[in-house]
């Protein structure tokens, strides 16, 4: 039976000639992942379960991530337990402030998942990795445990729904914009329990940057992964960070899908989501003057080096208003390390921003940039739920690097075609 | 088996957020999370909330975030079955993962309103709201998950199947 992408690395996961949608199966892991949140609660559940051993130190990676550099002794108290776990079982990949950076950008970078394999990370945007071609997807900290102790996981096969993407993007309008797009016209639960598969001819055009912010947002429409097909680009990018043997899947050409839409990337806008949910999307023509008070640049969903590079080719010899916190964060030291050799650390200190260690902090309220009672900010992270980033009357418009940018200098929410000019 | 209290009732896309806000999630303390719960959209539930109570609300519950915490302070609230439209995937996984009943029925989500008396029969998925005399029927788990809601978890039932 003719299988989606998706389910052709499950089935090989699973031993499997062949999978349908809705069976269930168990499959083997290629990687598991958990971070400085999620780790303690599967460290704590795999020892009362009596688990006294990992499957493979070298396939679990603990990224120190999200209250990391430690806010509080609370935080501090949950990555000395995670650090006595990755000591306890000398766990390879174990990250900590120094060497970690946002999980989902640093996995990729550091050549630890790649096209045709099968990832599980106790963090919902786990399903960043389909960007390479991998079926990835976020789980639960027990799930985690599980998957830790034994290197398999139970799955129920998923349909899926295909996005054929035609043309390419045009100035100021990236992946960002795309999946805020395809959010909106789907709604946050239009991928439940499904895949998001990517095609076309206009994939091709996309950078891989683009492509991470695309299926990193695959769940904030309910998905269980996002994929893209494997090309030149992606063995471009992985070229240097893996060396180990990896498949290109390829959906079969009489695949079964749900719904199929055609998404004219040369159509698309600068697209905003408004409070409090990333389904409510408007275009920045259609966008009412938004002030706003904070501007974050960075996260799993922008904070890689193309997110920065957009951002300060706006700021360049601009300052951001005044009373507009501008905070920007590249999501691992080496894109910390290219915004200071291209010279774009020089460009945000100048334009009034602030240049932060890798950190996933303001994204979920944690640290480094919380909103205040009926604070407002542009943000290039992937929630804006009720209470997100602060106070529960604080509210966030999602944005992409381009925009949040263009934002800062004016103090309202602004089309950056018009700050360029 | 079977469970019965009153409904705290919600809308659509309840997120992990709010369930559990994310500021909280350096305590390590059960206890002390759970109080919490709901308190972003919800002030009230953690002071009202009695053993054996009943969590209902429409589509897309639990989305968002991948925390655990978020099924685990309901759980640990007391809440004996969560009733939706639909689930999240994670938070669907981890509530089967780690014991805590749900139940898909988008009828008995859209019907049954704040402060109702519910009864839930886990064996036949038979939801009775007892105020309003109506019954609904969610649908039934496979066996593969029923196995796991009878071990009392994933990590149990994986112990049990390894000391086979």
């Amino acid at each position: 039976m003719a299988m989606t992408m998706t389910q052709k690395i499950l089935a090989a996961h699973a031993g499997l000639e062949s999978v349908s949608a809705g069976q269930l199966i168990e499959a083997n892991l290629d990687l598991t992942l958990a971070n400085d949140i999620t780790g303690p609660v599967a460290i704590r559940e795999l020892e009362k379960a009596g688990f006294e051993t990992v499957f493979d130190k070298s396939k679990i990676a603990l990224v120190m991530d999200h209250f990391a550099p430690n806010k509080d002794i609370k935080s501090a108290e949950q990555c000395l337990q995670c650090r006595t776990f990755a000591g306890k079982h000398e766990i390879v990949n174990f990250f900590d402030v120094g060497a970690m950076g946002i999980e989902h950008a640093l996995l990729p970078e550091k050549g630890l998942v790649g096209p045709g394999e099968l990832i599980i990370g106790a963090d919902s945007h786990t399903c960043t990795y389909g960007a390479l071609g991998a079926f990835s997807t976020g789980v639960g900290s027990t799930d985690l445990a599980a998957g830790m102790a034994t290197g398999k996981a139970w799955f129920k096969v998923p349909s899926a729904i295909k996005f054929n993407l035609v043309g390419e993007l045009p100035e100021y309008v990236s992946g960002k914009d795309v999946i805020l797009h395809i959010i909106g016209k789907i709604g946050v639960d239009g991928a439940l329990y499904r895949s998001m598969e990517f095609g076309g001819e206009g994939v091709a055009s996309l950078s891989m940057d683009d492509r991470f912010t695309i299926c990193n947002m695959a769940i904030e429409a309910g998905a269980k992964n996002g994929i893209f097909p494997v090309d030149e680009k992606t063995m471009e990018y992985i070229k240097g960070r893996i060396d180990r043997e990896v498949t290109a899947y390829e959906a079969d050409a009489d695949a079964v899908y749900d719904e199929e839409y055609t998404i004219d990337l040369s159509a698309l806008r600068p697209t905003i989501a408004c409070p409090h949910l990333p389904e409510n999307t408007k275009t920045i023509d259609e966008l009412e003057h938004i002030e706003i008070q904070q501007a974050v640049i960075g996260s799993c969903t922008n904070g890689r080096i193309q997110d920065m590079r957009e951002a300060a080719a706006i700021l360049k010899g601009k300052k951001v208003k005044k009373n507009v916190r501008t905070i920007v964060i590249p999501a691992t030291q080496e894109v910390y390390l290219q915004c200071i050799d291209e010279g774009l650390a020089k460009i945000f200190v100048e334009a009034g921003a602030i240049l932060s260690t890798p950190t996933c902090g303001p994204c979920l309220g944690g640290h480094m940039g919380i909103l205040a009672h009926g604070e407002r900010a542009v943000s290039t992270t992937n929630r804006n739920f009720v209470g997100r980033m602060g106070h529960v009357s604080s509210e966030i418009y999602l944005a992409s690097p381009a925009v949040a940018a263009a934002s800062a200098i004016t103090g309202y929410i602004t089309d950056p075609a018009k700050v360029a000019e | 088996m079977k469970a019965r209290g009153s409904v705290f009732k919600y809308g659509d896309n309840v997120d992990t957020d709010v369930i559990i806000p994310a500021r909280y999630l350096n305590i390590a303390d059960p206890v002390e999370l759970a109080t919490h719960c709901m308190e972003d959209i919800d002030t009230e539930f953690v002071k009202n909330v009695k053993k054996g109570d009943i969590m209902v609300a429409t589509k897309n519950f639990g989305c968002g975030s991948s925390r655990e915490h978020a099924p685990q302070v309901i759980r640990d609230n007391g809440i004996s079955c969560v009733i939706a439209s639909s689930f999240a995937r994670i938070f669907y996984r981890s509530s089967i993962n780690i014991g805590l009943p749900i139940m898909e029925s988008e009828e008995a989500a859209n019907a049954i309103a704040n402060g109702d008396e519910v009864e839930v029969d886990f064996d036949t998925g038979i939801i009775t709201d007892i105020t309003t005399g109506q019954t609904f029927q969610a649908a039934a788990f496979p066996p593969f998950l029923q196995n796991i809601i009878q071990a009392g978890g994933l990590l149990k039932s994986l112990k049990e199947r390894e000391s086979k």
